[in-house]
């Protein structure tokens, strides 16, 4: 659990390096997240009141973008791509691998926390397709066996 | 001794750190003096990651490189396993008409004096001696059409900015590059940012905009971090800033960053977007070159157009539009991915059948087994059979196929690929990245998957159900994302009829 006063602080000082930008809420976002691994609900009024904005729009941006996190994610994220170049080169029979090895579907966090699996719909490595994303390293041609190594080293 | 070695994402995804940190650890080792130099991709995917070692002849090439074959790079090169020779000479770059391309893979991304000495900013230079409305007459002599996909003709485009009264105006790069099987983008803002930040300037200047704003999709790290360099870097040279090269008017850009939302690739969703708004797309009037970011006038180009302008002043309009085919003029960064042989990125003259582009340049699928369906355009472009491989590659002659060229990505698929569950993943996509402001795509999207699998489960009295949903959306969309995703659900259905009849067959 957060302390809510170490939070209001550190948003705070995200919120005062972005005021004044012309559409600041996406860079707080991003800081914000960047900082706490998600969106703490308890942030939203302040970055609200921070934009003169209501708290509910501030939830809908947060909600409308994949991006954004309402809870932390695993230890780890692996992103794999799930778009059209990935699927000729056979990312679907990947994906159902990586499923059935971490025991979890798209969005899910392994039982022990330490990996979250997501979707990605394109990383612009479609020509060394099945493309991933492990913890923001860019992996391509990736296959079952490279999928039981990078899992291997992240359980 | 002087290396290259790509920082271009696929290079990465492929090793390319581990080759980096490979060669200077051997050069540390063998106390051997190491200019490595992180650079742009030559675009030929399926060799990266590709070391280019320089010598009195030129660039030789090594790829694709692995920590053990950097040793040899240090001593005999003519016998190393993995020399290619010399780079220039190799088929893939000989060629190509690499006009926007022309310094990506050949200079350090960051390094301004090496930019100029390619050419870099004489675009430029040649602007500010011109008047704004002389910019915008070259731009649109040059038949430069939006490469984002739409192909409208970008010089129309300035001047219906540059003709707008308003306090500010603004520049937006659309860098949101989500279609699969494009990486033109992502490209040039890793290899040649200094480009893209001399055509938003030319922009600039051309219609009276004093800032730029380049919307990046949060896929992109590298080039994220690539472009925030070379912003800096342009404005610590005065490129940037108050006066642009110390003569011109102000004109400053940022980078901004997306948030994982395929329809902000949309030109309204990604202004609101920009302004901090949930990505949903604005209905069209007032067209944003009226009223865009923040209500004012603004320029929306998608990367690749923006980029290719620099070229296009500096060699002239005449240069630029005498290559081309019919309505499509100019060169074009064909991205080649899938399962193909030869991967990656090939700039040419409109003009190209689709058979030799897939058959002769990608040289087949990588599987070996037989080409069964190109998908040009993304996500929302149309699988082509082979027996439309003659259609020559510009936006009429596609359009004329049922088609779109779109921002010039294909995705090759072979025989083994189910063209019923191509379609139902177009829907499914549509229904994920679905804004929803609009009916027919946030609900037609949902009923699409479905009736897709009720034909997958062999009733065929579907079919003209989907034919009527597509029709639908495609007149009914507020946006690309609802009015196109038909074109790989029709595409499909009409040129692979056999793959929506297995079920029915079976049951039979």
């Amino acid at each position: 659990m957060l302390d809510t006063t170490a939070l209001g602080a550190r948003v705070g000082e995200i919120l005062a390096q972005h005021l004044g930008r012309e559409g600041a809420l996406l860079p707080i976002l991003h800081d914000v997240q960047a900082e706490f691994g998600y969106i703490p609900q308890e942030s939203l009024p302040q970055i609200a009141l921070a934009l003169n904005i209501s708290r509910a729009e501030v939830h809908g941006v947060v909600s409308f973008y994949h991006d954004f996190r309402e809870s932390s994610a695993g230890r780890s994220v692996v992103k794999l791509c799930r778009a059209e170049a990935c699927q000729a080169m056979g990312g679907d029979t990947v994906a159902a691998y990586a499923r059935a090895k971490l025991g979890v579907d798209w969005h899910e966090t392994t039982p022990n926390g330490a990996v979250t699996l997501e979707p990605v719909f394109c990383l612009g490595l479609c020509a060394c397709a099945p493309a991933a994303m492990v913890n923001g390293k860019l992996l391509g041609r990736v296959d079952a066996d490279k999928l039981d190594k990078i899992l291997g080293d992240l359980a | 001794m002087k290396i290259y070695l790509p920082l271009d994402s696929a290079a990465v995804a492929l090793g390319a750190d581990d080759v980096a940190a490979a060669i200077l650890a051997h050069a540390a080792k063998a106390g051997v003096q190491v200019d490595l130099i992180r650079h742009g991709s030559r675009g030929m995917v399926w060799l990266e990651p590709l070391a280019e070692v320089e010598t009195p002849q030129g660039r030789i090439g090594f790829g694709p490189m692995t920590p053990a074959d950097v040793a040899g790079l240090f001593g005999d090169t003519n016998t190393h396993p993995k020399a290619l020779g010399l780079i220039d000479a190799l088929p893939w770059m000989v060629g190509q008409t690499r006009l926007t391309f022309a310094r990506c893979g050949v200079i350090n991304p960051l390094d301004i004096k090496d930019y100029r000495a390619h050419g870099g900013f004489a675009g430029l230079v040649r602007a500010l001696d011109m008047t704004s409305a002389d910019i915008v007459a070259e731009v649109t002599a040059s038949g430069l059409r939006g490469r984002g996909g739409a192909g409208f003709p970008t010089g129309i485009k300035w001047n219906t900015v540059a003709g707008a009264q308003a306090e500010r105006k603004y520049i937006v790069c659309n860098a949101d590059e989500g279609d699969s099987a494009t990486f033109a983008d992502r490209m040039i803002m890793e290899g040649d940012p200094l480009t893209l930040i001399e055509g938003m300037v030319i922009a600039g200047l051309a219609t009276g905009a004093t800032k730029g704003f380049v919307y990046i999709r949060s896929e992109y790290p590298i080039a994220i971090e690539v472009m925030e360099k070379a912003i800096a870097l342009a404005r610590a040279h005065g490129v940037l800033g108050a006066s642009v090269m110390g003569r011109g008017p102000a004109f400053d850009m940022e980078v901004r960053v997306g948030a994982g939302a395929y329809v902000c690739g949309e030109e309204t969703s990604l202004l609101n977007s920009l302004e901090g708004k949930r990505g949903v797309v604005r209905a069209k009037p007032p067209l944003p070159a009226l009223e865009g970011f923040m209500g004012q006038p603004t320029v929306v180009n998608n990367v690749i157009s923006l980029a290719s302008v620099p070229v296009i002043m500096a060699k002239g309009a005449a240069h630029y539009a005498a290559i081309g085919l019919g309505r499509s003029r100019g060169t074009i960064p064909l991205q080649i991915a899938g399962n193909v042989k030869y991967g990656g990125l090939y700039e040419v003259g409109f003009g190209l059948t689709l058979g030799d582009i897939v058959d002769k340049i990608a040289g087949g699928t990588a599987s070996g087994r037989p080409v069964k369906a190109v998908q040009v355009g993304g996500p929302l472009g149309a699988y082509f059979p082979r027996a439309l491989f003659d259609t020559p590659f510009g936006y009429e002659e596609f359009a004329g196929k049922e088609g779109l060229i779109g921002h010039a990505g294909l995705t090759v698929f072979d025989d083994s690929a189910d063209m019923l569950a191509q379609a139902r993943f177009a829907m499914e996509f549509c229904a994920i990245e679905s804004c929803g402001k609009c009916t027919p795509c946030r609900i037609g999207a949902v009923r699409g998957v479905e009736t897709v699998d009720r034909i997958a489960n062999g009733d065929t009295a579907a079919i003209p159900l989907l034919t009527d949903l597509c029709a639908t959306m495609k007149s009914g969309s507020l946006c690309a994302l609802g009015g196109f995703t038909p074109y790989p659900v029709l595409s499909a259905l009409h040129h692979f009829p056999d793959d929506f009849a297995k079920a029915k067959e079976a049951a039979e």
